[in-house]
């Protein structure tokens, strides 16, 4: 008998009021006792500390403010908080997910999460893939969440070999997954805007 | 430790495509380029782990997890049943987040205008981890269909909103639950974004009168499939050489 496989369930949007079930004291109540959020940090954490800080554009230009993010990166050393990332040689950190979640404020759009800079995970082939973290972006009028990929200006060489980067064709498109450092304070600031479409569109991935 | 191999490719003709017009907020909001397709990696065939310690004892019952002086007013409902992945295998351990509006159609957002009064008793929000059987339960008021800004006289059928995060970031998916029965699902430009008519019934819940409690609760059925993993690789591709 031929394999039968279940259909994957398929998407809808999130809608406006992603913030009730996701965010709820965003959406201006307090319900649950432990709410997931933004800052991906502990005390305990190893690594050096990053804000990463943007906004979403649409096709308008205008800054999406209903968009909810969730960002998934590996640790300092370069390794997933997950079972299946058997990198045995890579520390795992107990005081790192790697994981966080944020909403863009309802007035000026801006998201921003509190972090590490993630080191450089083993690629598909042996080939070590440029430090990067995974986001994923949902909102009202988005039919299916947007993955995409962010990596630092300042890991220039790593991101030369980057086998993700190098898919891209056009070098134009590549430089939308690159932020750029900043120093404001003591706080070491990645800006990553996200062009959802037109001039400057952000490359986004089929996983 | 098990190897986690990759995912199977996700077939984009059962989800809504990124530009649906009659879906108005869709058409600035998709993009004009198309995705670019990745192989897995670590980055996609992992994701985040949750705990039952960080959810509290009443996250899954919406019935009593906002009431202040009483119940929150409306129709009785558990909704309930099995996330699986693709190969039929239950998904464990997988954080289901649901939010939905009263039974007015109203919801407790800063920036839902509707004149249907808030239910000072109900919130509208719950979470919940499946458990070694991929089933997941919780308890609510079904709620009620309400009007939105896209045509002037559009309406969305009752829905719960679905979060569903399993054991890869490629998994990752939000849906909305409809109700066996509802004349409104036809007709809602956001139910039509999905153009596979098949498809959009796996959206649907089924009135599950054998899990209702009597003189009680009314009971809904709703499963739910993501992605499944490969379940041979040949070669170790994924985390360096074999």
């Amino acid at each position: 008998m031929p394999q039968q496989y279940l259909p994957e369930t398929p998407s809808q949007t999130a809608g406006p009021y992603v913030h009730i079930g996701l965010a709820p004291l965003a959406a201006g109540f307090d319900i649950f006792e432990n709410n997931f959020n933004q800052v991906l940090t502990q005390p305990e954490t190893q690594g050096e500390r990053i804000t990463i800080e943007g906004r979403v554009f649409d096709g308008s230009g205008t800054p999406i403010r209903d968009v909810l993010l969730e960002i998934w990166q590996a640790n300092a050393h370069g390794r997933y908080n997950h079972p299946g990332d058997q990198q045995q040689d890579k520390p795992l950190d107990g005081a790192f997910r790697g994981w966080g979640r944020s909403c863009s404020d309802f007035e000026t759009g801006h998201y921003r999460f509190e972090t590490i800079k993630p080191g450089a995970v083993c690629g598909r082939d042996g080939r070590l893939m440029a430090p990067h973290v995974n986001l994923w972006i949902v909102a009202r009028g988005i039919n299916l969440g947007l993955h995409t990929r962010m990596y630092f200006a300042d890991e220039d060489a790593a991101n030369q070999q980057d086998p993700v980067l190098n898919l891209i064709e056009l070098e134009v498109r590549r430089k939308t997954l690159i932020a750029h450092p900043e120093r404001r304070g003591d706080e070491l600031v990645y800006r990553f805007d996200i062009v959802v479409q037109g001039e400057r569109e952000t490359v986004f991935f089929d996983l | 430790m098990s190897q986690i191999n990759e995912l199977y490719h996700r077939n984009y003709d059962r989800h809504p495509p990124a530009l649906v017009p009659e879906y108005k907020t869709s058409v600035l909001r998709s993009p004009k380029n198309a995705l670019i397709s990745l192989q897995n990696s670590l980055s996609e065939i992992t994701g985040p782990v949750f705990g039952q310690h960080e959810l509290g004892a009443l996250d899954n019952d919406l019935i009593l997890n906002y009431a202040k002086q009483g119940l929150p007013i409306g129709e009785r409902i558990i909704v309930h049943g099995y996330v699986r992945d693709e190969n039929g295998l239950p998904l464990r351990n997988a954080l289901v987040e649901v939010w939905q509006a009263n039974a007015g159609g109203r919801y407790r957002h800063k920036k839902d205008q509707y004149l249907a009064p808030i239910d000072p008793n109900f919130g509208g929000c719950g979470r919940m981890l499946t458990d070694d059987n991929g089933y997941y339960f919780f308890r609510t008021i079904k709620p009620g269909p309400y009007p939105w800004r896209n045509r002037v006289n559009d309406w969305r059928p009752a829905h719960i909103h679905f979060s569903l995060s399993g054991d890869a970031f490629a998994q990752r998916l939000i849906t909305q639950m409809y109700f066996e029965g509802d004349p409104l699902i036809a007709s809602c430009p956001i139910v039509r974004a999905i153009k596979n008519d098949d498809a959009v019934r796996t959206l649907i819940a089924g009135l599950d009168k054998t899990a209702s409690i009597q003189l009680d609760s009314l009971a809904y059925r709703f499963d739910l499939v993501l992605r499944g993993h490969r379940a041979t690789l040949f070669e170790n591709r994924l985390q360096g050489k074999a």
